[in-house]
């Protein structure tokens, strides 16, 4: 076999030998993809996504959870929860309507570690609680900037 | 205990490390009060790491001191000058500058350390593990203390800085940390294998164990100054585990002590300890004091407000 069609062939195989290298890669790719649609809520289990919020609408736990939200989660979702750059909205339909207070629970404690929401289980489950409370407690946005917000959080 | 501080303060700017020091501390002070702040989440411990990382894009800046008087030997304050940076939701990494003063001796660097910690497991369970990978090149004048292993003991405090500044470690330190958040508590266990990169010497082991809880769990809605759920109190306790050639509790170090931290409202985060040596290896007690300020998202205040 002389050495001029070795180096032919070696050249017809190599596209298919890199397709086949790359199989896992685009595989695991496309898994992401699919799990990066931003339904957290999906992975939330059946008896969180029941609990019950002990502070729901008491005052005072609201005025704690501002607080807390303030010193926490401002920064990222902004002093009005409407979302910073890629952070998302908390007053997105999603949050306020579709996910329940055990939802958020689940969020605060497990957190989203690949995509940047830390886990918060190191504040105590009172105070977690506030938190979800404030939030619920400011409704759903409207208006072109919680949209924008929101079309963000989806494309997430 | 204040005023051997005080003294100590005295001699560091009387050198130019002192000064150098003095100017170090002043900038970290500015920077303290300059930028916004805000809590972090982590529990009020010196050497025990818990399973709390920094924020995705927070800085934490922290100065960590241990102030002690070995016996038979000159009083010291040991500082470490902590960045601490969250990369990602699960992986935060570490440099600290060291140096230390020691009464009637000098004022000097120590070293620098890169450590890194990471977050295997993404969800929440009952028991946390976190890996620890830590660079070391400190030199055997180092008094932070962030971490007792091998043979450690009160005896390393009592070498002149001259003498023991000669002696530069290059170390690989690997932490498995384990951490459970359950009612408002934590606990911790850290346990430390340590390997020196330049010298042909043992692995050298050491442990640290931490339990801590706010003193509120929940919040008020108004700003207070000294109400209880701006404090967190714990203990600490760690020590040496030996080495491979010879593994236990004897000869080295072992410390024990309560802890507390304060969140200042609007201000940095304080920490303080008593942390009283067990055997007769250990100095009879160390205090520990920090200061740290957490900066969110920092990258942020690079960028136009109105972006």
């Amino acid at each position: 076999m002389s050495e001029k069609f070795l180096v032919r062939r070696r050249g017809a195989t190599q596209p298919r030998r890199m397709l086949f290298r790359a199989m896992p890669g685009l595989g695991a790719l496309i898994l992401c993809m699919a799990l990066a649609d931003g339904s957290w809520m999906q992975k939330v289990p059946a008896d969180y996504h029941l609990k019950v919020n002990p502070y729901a609408g008491q005052a005072a736990a609201i005025a704690g959870g501002a607080k807390l939200f303030a010193d926490h989660c401002a920064k990222c979702h902004g002093a009005d929860a409407l979302g910073r750059r890629k952070r998302p909205s908390l007053r997105s339909e999603r949050v306020q309507v579709q996910a329940t207070e055990g939802d958020i629970f689940w969020l605060l404690k497990n957190g989203n570690l690949g995509r940047g929401m830390p886990t918060w289980s190191a504040i105590p489950e009172p105070s977690r609680w506030q938190i979800i409370a404030y939030v619920k407690s400011l409704g759903p946005a409207s208006g072109p900037a919680a949209a924008l917000n929101s079309s963000q959080e989806k494309s997430e | 205990m204040i005023r051997s501080i005080a003294r100590l303060v005295r001699v560091s700017v009387r050198t130019p490390a002192g000064a150098i020091w003095r100017f170090a501390l002043l900038g970290c002070s500015l920077f303290f009060v300059l930028l916004p702040r805000a809590a972090a989440q982590e529990p009020p411990y010196f050497v025990t790491y818990s399973s709390a990382l920094e924020e995705p894009g927070n800085l934490e800046i922290s100065l960590r001191n241990t102030q002690a008087a070995p016996q038979n030997g000159n009083s010291f304050l040991g500082s470490a000058l902590e960045f601490e940076y969250g990369v990602k939701g699960w992986w935060t990494t570490e440099f600290y500058l060291d140096g230390q003063a020691t009464r009637n001796d000098s004022t000097i660097f120590t070293g620098f350390r890169w450590e890194n910690r990471f977050r295997p497991l993404l969800r929440e369970h009952f028991i946390n593990p976190v890996l620890y990978v830590e660079y070391e090149n400190t030199n055997h004048a180092d008094r932070s203390l962030l971490e007792i292993v091998g043979h450690d003991s009160v005896a390393d405090l009592l070498i002149p800085n001259a003498a023991a500044r000669q002696e530069v470690e290059r170390e690989m330190e690997l932490k498995l940390i384990l951490s459970s958040n359950t009612h408002g508590w934590n606990f911790s266990e850290n346990f430390i294998a340590e390997k020196s990169l330049n010298e042909s010497e043992p692995w050298e082991f050491g442990y640290a164990l931490g339990a801590s809880r706010p003193l509120s769990l929940i919040s008020r809605g108004k700003t207070c100054f000294f109400c209880r759920e701006n404090f967190s109190v714990g203990a600490e306790w760690y020590g040496g585990l030996g080495t491979t050639d010879g593994f236990g509790w004897k000869a080295t170090s072992q410390y024990l002590g309560p802890t507390v931290s304060f969140d200042i409202p609007r201000g940095p985060t304080v920490l303080f300890s008593p942390q009283f040596g067990l055997n007769d290896n250990s100095a009879h007690v160390l205090y520990r004091f920090s200061v740290s300020y957490e900066v969110q998202q920092v990258w942020n205040m690079l960028r136009r407000k109105n972006d």
